[in-house]
């Protein structure tokens, strides 16, 4: 998909987890206290409402929770079908995360697949896409 | 004794597309006659209640806010509610019932006025949502993968369904084939033909398991409902709808980290503060901007068991007007036009007091249930004729 993604307004809460592809790392918030991860970012944990949360990487693995394939182009330089889908994070139970698998056609993507991270980087954003693990 | 909330007045502007009348010339249309529909003046009016408020950001979804309509109708009110951080669309008329309960006031306006067919034809007047610079709030997780739409975001829901439980295409269809033919009998809905399911199965898809039929669009309209209360009935000269119960729920604004949909919490909290049943209800009026949340609702509310719902409307007999759970007697926001919400309530009041014509379902309707939201946002009404 070669189209121009949503540029984000980067803010102290979102920046880690836009630009943390710049080092390869998949950042989500995680509580020093509880251990429990908070997304989207935010300040508290809001599990036990500590301020001892920060940007933790994650391992980038998970499994496709659901999915769509998506026909209609909202935009007019999106390319189309491509997969939207929700991938669940091995390792940041609760947490999950809306992307596109790439890599494969969009008729080979299933609920329960395994996937890992890649990023695509646009304009010093870096985009958490997943393809299929093999 | 307790205070009880009424629907004393219903009222519609004009429904279509790319309308010139301006979005307050519509609000003003509802509000005349839904007013006039109850017997009221504007005088009599001391609430103002309307979901989600004026967005500046978005105006062609939502242009008018509760103080335009304080404003334009010279009203003075005493209480009234335009939050956007709320149980969503019927949740204002909830509200409202909570609000003249409590004695806060005796006849509220709630209104929900779109523009969005208009907007996309003015873009001058009426800009569309950024979402492609400048990304902030929840949109920022969704919409650089595309997922601009909610027809996105619902479908993976529905694709979730299909795998759990088996809910298949030719299921899913008969929501969209009951709302056409349903909206064929009403002179007010978009939608004057009926549908085939060799139709639907050729329609383009838009975020599979959604076809074209399977959205809704954009639409202009405005309707209104007042809700009224008990000791001040004898000011009103329509048939007072109770609002037996209600309940809603916002699982997470950020829809993608929802587990389930919202109708499943708020479909059991509907029963909790009613003696009413699933079993004692003639007719529903269920959410439907995509076809699965019909699906839902019928298994949220207790209708069927949850991943039984595509089963419960195979065919479409059951929920035909003519069926045992008549569902959007009117045709739905699929047949009807995207009324956001409120036409739901509008209907069930129809419904209940007879006066559904060509659509009208047999038996003296008592009880009806309508809903809205999407995903992690639901709200419920059980609307009782006494």
């Amino acid at each position: 998909m070669a189209w121009q993604r949503s540029r984000i307004r980067l803010d102290k809460d979102n920046r880690a987890f836009w630009t943390g592809g710049a080092e390869g790392k998949l950042n989500i918030h995680r509580c020093g206290d509880c251990g429990g991860f908070t997304h989207p970012p935010r300040e508290f944990c809001r599990h036990c409402q500590s301020e001892a949360v920060t940007p933790f990487a994650v391992a980038g693995t998970g499994v496709i929770d659901t999915y769509t394939i998506n026909y209609q182009a909202w935009a007019a330089d999106m390319e189309v079908p491509f997969v939207i889908a929700r991938v669940k994070l091995d390792d940041a139970p609760g947490v999950y995360l809306t992307t596109n698998i790439v890599n494969c056609p969009v008729d080979a993507v299933d609920i329960d697949d395994a996937v890992k991270v890649l990023f695509e980087e646009q304009d010093g954003i870096w985009y958490p896409l997943f393809e299929k693990a093999s | 004794m307790a205070r009880e909330a009424y629907i004393s007045g219903i009222g519609m502007s004009e429904v279509g597309v790319r309308l010139t009348r301006s979005a307050m010339g519509l609000t003003m249309d509802a509000i005349r006659a839904a007013v006039a529909d109850a017997g009221l003046t504007l005088a009599q009016i001391d609430g103002v209640s309307t979901y989600p408020g004026k967005m500046q950001t978005f105006l062609g979804f939502s242009p008018i806010s509760a103080d335009d309509v304080i404003e334009s109708c010279g009203l003075k009110t005493r209480w009234h509610s335009g939050a956007a951080e709320a149980t969503a669309q019927l949740g204002a008329i909830a509200d409202a019932a909570a609000a003249v309960r409590s004695g806060y006031a005796r006849h509220v306006i709630c209104f929900r006025t779109v523009y969005e067919a208009a907007a996309l034809a003015r873009p001058d007047e009426y800009p569309p949502l950024e979402r492609r610079k400048d990304v902030t709030g929840n949109s920022q997780w969704v919409s650089p993968f595309g997922a601009f739409s909610a027809a996105c975001w619902t479908a993976q829901f529905a694709m979730r369904h299909m795998k759990r439980y088996g809910l298949t295409r030719e299921q899913l269809a008969m929501v969209a084939i009951n709302d056409h033919a349903n909206a064929a009998r009403n002179p007010q809905a978009i939608v004057k033909v009926p549908l085939s399911l060799d139709t639907y199965m050729a329609a383009r898809m838009i975020s599979s398991p959604f076809c074209l039929y399977d959205c809704d669009r954009f639409t202009d309209a405005s309707t209104v409902v007042i809700v009224s209360a008990g000791d001040a009935l004898d000011e009103v000269r329509a048939t007072p709808i109770r609002i037996a119960a209600s309940a809603g729920s916002v699982e997470r604004y950020s829809w993608d980290q929802a587990e389930w949909a919202s109708a499943y919490a708020t479909g059991r909290d509907l029963w909790k503060n009613t003696d009413y049943r699933a079993k004692d209800v003639d007719t529903v009026q269920f959410y439907d901007g995509f076809a699965f949340q019909p699906i839902t609702w019928l298994e949220g509310l207790g209708f069927c068991d949850v991943g039984e719902g595509g089963r419960f409307i195979e065919g479409g007999s059951r929920i035909a007007l003519d069926g045992e759970l008549p569902m959007n007697t009117g045709g739905g926001q699929l047949g009807w036009g995207r009324l956001h919400g409120f036409g739901f309530a509008y209907e069930s009041v129809v419904q209940l007091r007879g006066q559904g014509g060509a659509r009208q379902i047999a038996g003296e309707p008592r009880l009806a249930v309508a809903t809205s939201g999407g995903g992690p946002m639901a709200a419920a009404l059980l609307l009782a004729r006494d």
